[in-house]
């Protein structure tokens, strides 16, 4: 298999996931199966390529540094399901 | 008096005369949505109160004959990817639940300036993660020409609903596919606009290279109608163009004298229905029989765009979804003592199965030893995709193909084999890496009286030469007037 159960787990806490024993398998399997297909891109010769990122030439975009309106600070917290003093709130971290 | 069913035209043409007023509209929208929906399933929320709001603004414009555009007063629904200030948005995800945002998307506000009225939020798949909405975290939408099949997705409730007549027109978002795949699925017009047309913002990001927001309706015209609202320059996102927005509906030229159309040989392989190429291929020849020149073109690389779309938009998609922290906004989970634990408790709750799966191989093919075989390799090789759309583009003015290789499929039917799910995007996915717009109509039915949708890609762009193709085809055809019976 191209994706080992080991995989599954090192990418399920690189991204932050816990997943049963159970799912790991499945997992394992159907990641392989999509990796396997994915493997084709290998026999394209890319040599001269530049790599595409987006399908539009994009410039970045300056503005002034002037200060605006941005949204309601209240209107933000509302949607936070933990708040305290104005911010928001997590488990200790230290 | 049945209004559900009409076109945005003609509810503007009798609105325009005060045959009637937004509110008759909307009662009968909302009367439909009553009768039909439990059945379909497409609204996630019904925003009856404040369609009405909108509604009653409507006919207050149209009174006074102030700011009245073909919008106005016409019943829009929205994928629920939207943001709309203080109204719930989920991305059909548990993660999200309750959700209310502190502003507004951009296409929104401009629907809203142009006097649509707001029906209410669709669902879909799951962070738009799926071609069949039953990666959503709440239920399965139903098509309306079959309940036992899926809609197509992942904009599968904006399209199942304006086949059921639930809405007039609606918005959806397309990534790999997922406004054009649905709407041939449920026999209705999509389009996907050229990356960079209409603005992003306040769109839940799924693959920030290939999102774009557009319009599902019965016809083309209304899709000109929609598009021509919604697209432009907005300070709000840096990637759309700043380039004028032309009256796409007035523009609208149904002569295809002289069109060149090309037809890949890519398109037209083993696996697909017989019916589909058929009906496709009936298509084509009333393009020829009216004037147009069928040219057959190559785009050598169309096979690899599957695996190019799985490896770019996974990873892009694994790095929008870090977002969902339980920080600051949808699902936390309490138990946890620390940071850590709290975010992966937090997203193993919220997320579902489809999504936890993408953010893996996402993170997969980004992950250090990786990055050059898979993510760096697949940017190499979506460049190989857009250089043969460039390539074809020198001798045609639109590409036609088939949307989707099959009708709609049964509800179950792919649920437990991604793979086999990611293929029934092959033909919706190739141009949308090369940024390119298309738009699926409607071309026939099959056997069992499924839709089946005729995709037209443009020039980046060329939304104009796309919606004349198109409404060329309604003009000849009547697929487009055909309603479920439900």
């Amino acid at each position: 298999m191209a994706i080992t159960k080991k995989d599954v787990e090192y990418v399920a806490n690189l991204s932050r996931l816990t997943i049963s024993e159970a799912e790991i398998e499945e997992y394992a399997k159907q990641l392989s199966e999509i990796i396997e297909h994915v493997n084709r891109l290998q026999k394209i010769n890319t040599a001269d390529v530049e790599p595409m990122s987006y399908a539009v030439d994009l410039k970045n975009v300056y503005r002034e540094d002037i200060n605006e309106q941005s949204i309601d600070r209240k209107k933000v917290l509302d949607a936070a399901p933990d708040v305290e003093k104005n911010c928001f709130k997590v488990p200790k971290i230290i | 008096m049945d209004l559900h069913y009409k076109t945005i035209e003609d509810l503007h043409g009798m609105l325009k005369e005060k045959k009637i007023k937004p509110r008759d509209i909307l009662d009968d929208v909302l009367k439909r949505t009553d009768d039909v929906d439990p059945r379909v399933k497409a609204y996630l929320l019904c925003t009856k109160e404040l369609a009405y709001k909108m509604a009653d603004e409507a006919e207050r414009r149209i009174m006074k004959n102030e700011d009245v555009t073909e919008l106005t007063g016409i019943p829009i629904g929205i994928k629920d990817n939207m943001v709309l200030e203080g109204i719930q948005t989920t991305c059909a995800a548990k993660m999200l639940e309750g959700y209310k945002p502190p502003y507004t998307a951009t296409v929104l506000e401009k629907l809203e300036k142009a006097g649509a009225v707001f029906t209410g939020k669709f669902n879909m798949d799951e962070y738009a993660f799926g071609s069949s909405t039953e990666n959503s975290g709440f239920f399965t939408t139903h098509n309306p020409w079959d309940l036992s099949r899926v809609p197509g997705g992942s904009s599968g409730g904006s399209a199942a609903a304006v086949a059921a007549g639930m809405c007039i027109g609606a918005l959806g978002s397309d990534t790999g596919g997922s406004i054009k795949q649905p709407a041939a699925l449920c026999g209705v017009t999509g389009m996907k606009p050229t990356y960079g047309r209409v603005s992003r913002y306040g769109l839940i990001a799924f693959g920030s290279s290939l999102d774009q927001i557009g319009p599902v309706t019965w016809t083309a015209k209304d899709n000109a109608i929609i598009l021509k609202y919604i697209a432009g320059h907005d300070r709000k996102d840096s990637t759309t163009v700043n380039s004028d927005v032309p009256d796409y509906y007035k523009n609208i030229n149904t002569n295809v004298k002289g069109m060149r159309i090309g037809l890949p040989d890519e398109y037209f392989i083993e696996g697909i229905d017989n019916e589909v190429k058929q009906k496709v291929l009936d298509a084509v020849k009333l393009f020829e029989k009216n004037g147009a020149t069928i040219r057959k073109i190559n785009l050598p690389h169309t096979e690899y765009a599957i695996d190019v779309y799985y490896v770019v938009a996974t990873a892009e998609a694994s790095s929008n979804l870090g977002r969902f922290d339980g920080v600051q906004y949808g699902l936390r989970n309490f138990d946890a003592d620390n940071m850590i634990d709290m975010y992966k408790l937090s997203r193993q709750k919220g997320f579902g199965k489809e999504t936890k799966r993408r953010i893996m191989l996402g993170t997969y093919v980004l992950s250090s030893g990786y990055y050059d075989a898979y993510y760096k390799k697949a940017q190499k090789v979506r460049r190989l995709i857009k250089n043969d759309f460039d390539d074809a583009f020198k001798n045609v003015d639109v590409i036609v193909t088939p949307t989707s290789p099959t009708t709609a499929f049964k509800i179950g039917e792919k649920a437990d084999a991604p793979l086999t799910m990611y293929l029934s995007d092959i033909f919706t996915i190739a141009p949308n890496l090369a940024g390119l717009p298309a738009i699926s109509i409607s071309c026939g039915f099959d056997g069992k009286n499924l839709p089946i949708g005729l995709q037209i890609i443009g020039r980046n762009f060329g939304e104009q030469d796309i919606l004349n193709a198109a409404a060329f085809f309604q003009n000849e055809t009547d697929f487009h007037k055909k309603r479920p019976e439900i």
